[in-house]
C-alpha cells in the first residue's frame, strides 16, 4: 500500500510519567503504528469487517443497560479484578495477592524504570505484526492506559477473573495485559463484560517450556458496543495454550489471536461460538504460526446468526519451513437461521514443510430439516427442537474448554440466551 | 522367470502408462525445441502504433481497431495486479514482441510440397497426425482426405497467427462455425461485436486488458441451438518465437440446448529469457447449452535453477446466462514459470452449473498460484471445486479460489475440496479460499488437506521393483486420479504422462 493511501494517525500523547521500559516500549509501538497507519476497508485483511468506527478519533455512544442477569462466572471461586470503563477498581477487586501470582496494575508498574514485562510488553504483539499488520494492537501497546501484568509460578490454585463493567455512554477503553507463565507453572484467566462503548483490548502471554495457559471469555456486548481485541501467545517446548470466547451480539466485535509455536511440542487450541440475533458483526481472525517440529494446533469456530447478523472467519496456519510433524486442524461452521444473515470465511493454510497432516473444513447452511423434523415427530415444540439442534451445533468449540464447570456454566448461558429469544 | 522378469510383469500389473511415461522421457521437457522458421515480426515494443499494426495485419474493421485502442488507453492507466503469491522480476513490457507470424503463411500452399518443412515437422513433433498436419499447413484439399473413426477438429495458432483449421467444411454443414478469431471478426462480426468483452471486459484486470489491445489471434466458436458439436474442437498454441508475448483469445458461444467439447493444449521452446503469455478466454451459455473446456496447459516451465520458462497469466471466465446451463473447466497444469490463472463460473442463470476439476503441479521453482470462483447468482444452481496441488523442488503451489452465494441464489449448493501434496521439504503448498454466502438456504462445504507422499506406498511400490521415482508418479496419479478421470480420453493419457515428466528430478 503506498503512503498516500494509508489512514494517518493523529499525533496522540503517550501516557505521562512512564519508567524507562515502558517509555521505550510505547515509542517503539507509536512508531510503527505511524508507519503502518490505520486499517481501512480495502486493506486485504479488513476485506469483510468495516474498521472505520474502531479507528474514528471519538468512540460512537452506546447506551449502559441495565441487566438483571447474573455476571458470567459470577458463582466461580477466583480473584477478581475489575475494570470499570477501562480504569481498574481497586475498591470492586480482591487483593492482588495469591499463591504462585505475582500481579502488578499497569499504571504502577510502567513507571518503574525495570520490571520484567518489559521482554513481554509489546515484544509478543511486534513479532505478531509480521507478515500482517496489526495497528490497533500497535496503537494499545502505545496508549493503554490500564491493565495487568500477572506472572505465575506453579499450578495456581484458582483462575484469575477480570471483569469489565461498563458504566459510561461515551467511554473508550484501551487495556493491555501481560501474563507470564513461568516453566511449569499452570493458570487459568477468565473474561467477561461489556467492557466500555469502544473496547481495545490486548492480552499477551509468553508460556515457557511445560506451562500452561487456560483463557476462558464470555464477551455479552449488546447493541452498540463495539470491540477490538488481541491475543497474543508465544509457546516454549511441550506447552500448552487454551482459549475459548463466547461473544453475544454486538455492534462490532473483532477477536484476533495471534500465536506462535516456538518450542517442539507445543500444543495450540483455539475456539470460539458466536451467537448474533440482528444488525451485529464479529469476527473471529486467527493466525497460527508454526515454528518448531511436532506441534498441535486446532481451530474451532461456530456462528450461528439470524435477522442479518454477519459472521466473518479469517484464520490461518503457517507452518514454516522445518516446522516438520506438525498436525494443524481448523474448522469454522455458521448456521444461518434465517435469510438475512451471511457468513463470509477465508480460511488460510501456508505451509513449507512436507511432513505435515494439516487440514481445514469450513461449512455454511440452515438446520437441517429432517434433523427438526425428526425432533418434532417425537413431541418437542419446534422452538426447543431448534434450540438443541443449535446447540449441538455449537457443542464441538465449547468441548474444547478443559474445564467442566466452565463449560457448563456457557452452555447454561447459551441455553438461557436462546430460550429467552425463542420465546 | 528371472527376477526382471518379476519385476515388469508385477509393473504392468501396477500401471504401464505411468511406468512407460518415466522411461521414455528421460525427464526432460519434451516439447522444448524450436523450429528455425522464417518469422515476420512487428518492431519491439507497445505503442498505438503497434496496435493500429496488429489489427492492420488481421485485416480488421474500424469497430474492432477502435476497441483495441481503447482498451490500450485503459491499460495505460492500469497497475500490475501484485496480491497472487508469486515472485518473478519486474516485466518490462517494452521489450517483447506483440507480433510474429511464420513468413511462409503469407500465401497459402498448393499441396503438401509447397508447405515449409520446418512448420510440417513442428507439427509432426507435436504429434498431430499427419493428415491433419496438411489441413494445418493449409493445402487445399486436404480435408477430403480425413476419415479418422475418431475426429477432432484442431486449430493451431503458432506464435501470433491461427495456420490453420481442420474439418471446418464438415462442422459447417452442423452450422458449427469454428475458425481463428481474426477470421470470425471479418466472417461474423455481429456475433463477434455482440459477445467479446461481454464476459471478460476490456477493463476486467491488467492482463486481460492488455490482451483485449494487442490480442493477435485465438479461436472463435459457435455453436447454434440444439446441435451437438459433431466432434470435438481443439487449439493447439505454440509459442515458437524468441521474446515474443503471445496473446490469444478464444471466444465460444454455445446457443440454445447446444453442447460442445473444446480441448487446449500449448507447448513452447526452452529459451533462457521468460516469454509472456496472457490469454483471455470467454465462454457464453444460453438456456440447456454445455461446455465442456479442458486445458493441458505444458508452456516451457524452465530448468532446474528456475532460468527461463513462460510467465502464464490468464484470464478465463463462463457466463452460464441460461438457465440449466452448464460448463464444466478441467485443467492440467505442468507448465510455465508463473503461472496466474482462475477459471470462473459466472451461475447467472437458475439451476445452471459450474464444475471446476483442476490439478496443478510445480516443480523446480515454478509458481503456480491458481483456483476458480464460483459466482451463485441464479436460484438452485450448484458448484463442485476439485484441486490438487503438487508441490516438489523448490516450488510454491496456491490454490485461490472464491464462492459467493448470491442473496438471491435461493437453494444453492457448492463443494469444495483442496487437497495439495508436497514432495520435499524445500517447497510449498498454500491454500487462500474465500467463502461468502448472503444467503441461508444455500448450502457451502469446503475441505482442504495438505499431506506428503506416503512413505509406506513408496515403499510398497519400491518393494515391488519400481524405483523412488516411478513409485511417486504413480502415487501422484492415484492422488490426482478425480480430476484425470474428468479429462476427455486423450487428454487424459496425456495428462496421466505428463504427471510422471513433470515430477522428474524431484525425488533424492
Amino acid at each position: 500500500m503506498s503512503a498516500a493511501e494509508k489512514l494517518t494517525v493523529a499525533p496522540r500523547a503517550l501516557p505521562d510519567g512512564q519508567g524507562a521500559w515502558a517509555q521505550t516500549a510505547r515509542e517503539a509501538a507509536a512508531a510503527r503504528l505511524s508507519e503502518m497507519g490505520m486499517p481501512v476497508r480495502r486493506d486485504e485483511y479488513w476485506k469483510y469487517t468495516n474498521p472505520t468506527s474502531l479507528t474514528a478519533e471519538a468512540a460512537p455512544e452506546a447506551e449502559v443497560l441495565a441487566s438483571d442477569e447474573a455476571p458470567v462466572f459470577g458463582d466461580a471461586d477466583a480473584l477478581r479484578i475489575v475494570f470499570v470503563d477501562g480504569v481498574f477498581d481497586a475498591d470492586a477487586s480482591d487483593a492482588l495477592t495469591h499463591e504462585g501470582l505475582e500481579i502488578a496494575r499497569l499504571s504502577d508498574a510502567a513507571q518503574m524504570d525495570i520490571h520484567w514485562a518489559k521482554d513481554v510488553y509489546g515484544v509478543l504483539e511486534t513479532n505478531g505484526q509480521d507478515p500482517v499488520a496489526r495497528p490497533l494492537a500497535a496503537a494499545n501497546t502505545a496508549f493503554a492506559t490500564d491493565g495487568v501484568l500477572i506472572r505465575a509460578f506453579g499450578k495456581v490454585s484458582k483462575p484469575v477473573h477480570m471483569v469489565y463493567l461498563h458504566k459510561s455512554n461515551t467511554s473508550d477503553a484501551i487495556l493491555h495485559h501481560v501474563v507470564k507463565v513461568e516453566e511449569g507453572a499452570d493458570v487459568t484467566i477468565l473474561e467477561n463484560g461489556p467492557a466500555a462503548a469502544r473496547f481495545n483490548k490486548c492480552l499477551e502471554v509468553d508460556i515457557a517450556d511445560n506451562a500452561s495457559f487456560h483463557h476462558v471469555r464470555a464477551q455479552g456486548r449488546d447493541h452498540e458496543r463495539r470491540a477490538a481485541t488481541h491475543v497474543f501467545a508465544r509457546l516454549g517446548t511441550e506447552s500448552t495454550f487454551k482459549s475459548f470466547t463466547l461473544t453475544v451480539n454486538g455492534v462490532l466485535t473483532r477477536n484476533e489471536c495471534v500465536i506462535e509455536l516456538t518450542g517442539d511440542d507445543a500444543k495450540a487450541h483455539v475456539a470460539g461460538a458466536a451467537v448474533g440475533d440482528g444488525d451485529f458483526h464479529h469476527d473471529d481472525t486467527v493466525f497460527i504460526t508454526h515454528d518448531a517440529v511436532n506441534c498441535e494446533s486446532r481451530q474451532v469456530f461456530k456462528k450461528v446468526l439470524r435477522n442479518g447478523a454477519m459472521g466473518v472467519f479469517q484464520g490461518k496456519i503457517l507452518v514454516k519451513a522445518g516446522a516438520q510433524k506438525t498436525d494443524g486442524y481448523q474448522i469454522s461452521q455458521a448456521l444461518l437461521l434465517d435469510g438475512d444473515s451471511q457468513f463470509l470465511a477465508k480460511p488460510e493454510l501456508e505451509i513449507y514443510a512436507d511432513d505435515v497432516a494439516c487440514s481445514h473444513g469450513s461449512t455454511s447452511g440452515a438446520i437441517d430439516e429432517d434433523a427438526l423434523f425428526y425432533l418434532r415427530s417425537r413431541g418437542v415444540p419446534e422452538s426447543e427442537a431448534q434450540n438443541l439442534l443449535v446447540l449441538a451445533f455449537l457443542a464441538e468449540a465449547l468441548d474444547e474448554i478443559e474445564n467442566e464447570d466452565l463449560a457448563a456454566e456457557i452452555l447454561n448461558r447459551l441455553e438461557a440466551w436462546f430460550s429467552r429469544r425463542s420465546s | 522367470m528371472s527376477l526382471e522378469e518379476v519385476v515388469d510383469n508385477v509393473k504392468e500389473g501396477v500401471d504401464q502408462d505411468t511406468v512407460d511415461a518415466v522411461r521414455e522421457v528421460g525427464g526432460k521437457y519434451k516439447h522444448g525445441w524450436n523450429t528455425e522458421i522464417e518469422m515476420d515480426y512487428a518492431p519491439k515494443g507497445l505503442s498505438e502504433d503497434i496496435v493500429r499494426l496488429i489489427s492492420s495485419k488481421n485485416e480488421e474493421p474500424e469497430w474492432m481497431l477502435e476497441w483495441r485502442l481503447e482498451a490500450y488507453n485503459r491499460w495505460l492507466k492500469m497497475t500490475e495486479p501484485e496480491w497472487a503469491m508469486v515472485h518473478y522480476p519486474k516485466i518490462d513490457f517494452q521489450d517483447q514482441y506483440y507480433y510474429a507470424s511464420p513468413k511462409s503463411m503469407a500465401e497459402k500452399p498448393k499441396s503438401l510440397d509447397d508447405v515449409d518443412p520446418k512448420l510440417l515437422e513442428t507439427y509432426k513433433k507435436l504429434g498431430i497426425p499427419l493428415k491433419e498436419q496438411m489441413i494445418l499447413a493449409g493445402v487445399e484439399g486436404a480435408e477430403e482426405l480425413t476419415d479418422a473413426p475418431r475426429k477432432v477438429a484442431v486449430d493451431a495458432v503458432f506464435d501470433s497467427v491461427s495456420v490453420g483449421t481442420t474439418f471446418q467444411a464438415e462442422l459447417k454443414s452442423k452450422g458449427v462455425i469454428f475458425c481463428s478469431i481474426s477470421e470470425a471478426i471479418k466472417e461474423h462480426p455481429e456475433l463477434v461485436k455482440k459477445y467479446l468483452g461481454s464476459v471478460v471486459p476490456q477493463s476486467d484486470n491488467f492482463y486481460a486488458t492488455l490482451n483485449s489491445a494487442v490480442f493477435s489471434d485465438g479461436s472463435f466458436v459457435y455453436i447454434p441451438p440444439g446441435v451437438r458439436c459433431p466432434m470435438e474442437l481443439s487449439t493447439y498454441f505454440r509459442i515458437n518465437a524468441e521474446n515474443t508475448g503471445q496473446f490469444e483469445r478464444t471466444l465460444i458461444i454455445a446457443d440454445k440446448e447446444s453442447y460442445v467439447s473444446y480441448l487446449e493444449g500449448c507447448t513452447a521452446p526452452m529459451r533462457d529469457t521468460n516469454q509472456l503469455h496472457a490469454a483471455v478466454v470467454e465462454l457464453v451459455l444460453l438456456e440447456d447449452a454445455e461446455i465442456k473446456y479442458s486445458t493441458v496447459q505444458n508452456w516451457y516451465p524452465g530448468d532446474e535453477e528456475g532460468k527461463g520458462g513462460i510467465y502464464n497469466f490468464v484470464t478465463k471466465r463462463a457466463d452460464c446466462r441460461g438457465d440449466r446451463s452448464k460448463v464444466m473447466w478441467t485443467q492440467v497444469e505442468t507448465g510455465s514459470a508463473v503461472t496466474w490463472k482462475y477459471p470462473s463460473c459466472i451461475l447467472r442463470g437458475d439451476d445452471s452449473q459450474g464444475e471446476f476439476y483442476s490439478i496443478a503441479i510445480a516443480n523446480h521453482y515454478q509458481q503456480a498460484d491458481t483456483g476458480t470462483k464460483m459466482i451463485h447468482l441464479g436460484k438452485r444452481t450448484k458448484s463442485r471445486i476439485v484441486s490438487k496441488g503438487i508441490s516438489a523442488g523448490k516450488a510454491q503451489n496456491t490454490y485461490r479460489g472464491l464462492v459467493s452465494m448470491h442473496p438471491k441464489a435461493k437453494d444453492s449448493r457448492n463443494y469444495t475440496q483442496c487437497d495439495s501434496l508436497l514432495i520435499g521439504d524445500k517447497c510449498g503448498a498454500h491454500t487462500v479460499p474465500y467463502i461468502e454466502v448472503k444467503n441461508n438456504s444455500s448450502r457451502v462445504e469446503h475441505e482442504a488437506t495438505t499431506s506428503k507422499v506416503d512413505d509406506d506406498q513408496v515403499f510398497y511400490c519400491r518393494q515391488r521393483g519400481m524405483d523412488e521415482e516411478e513409485a511417486v508418479a504413480l502415487i501422484v496419479n492415484g492422488f490426482a486420479k478425480e480430476v484425470l478421470q474428468a479429462l476427455p480420453m486423450e487428454f487424459a493419457m496425456e495428462a496421466q504422462q505428463l504427471v510422471a515428466i513433470s515430477l522428474e528430478g524431484s525425488v533424492g
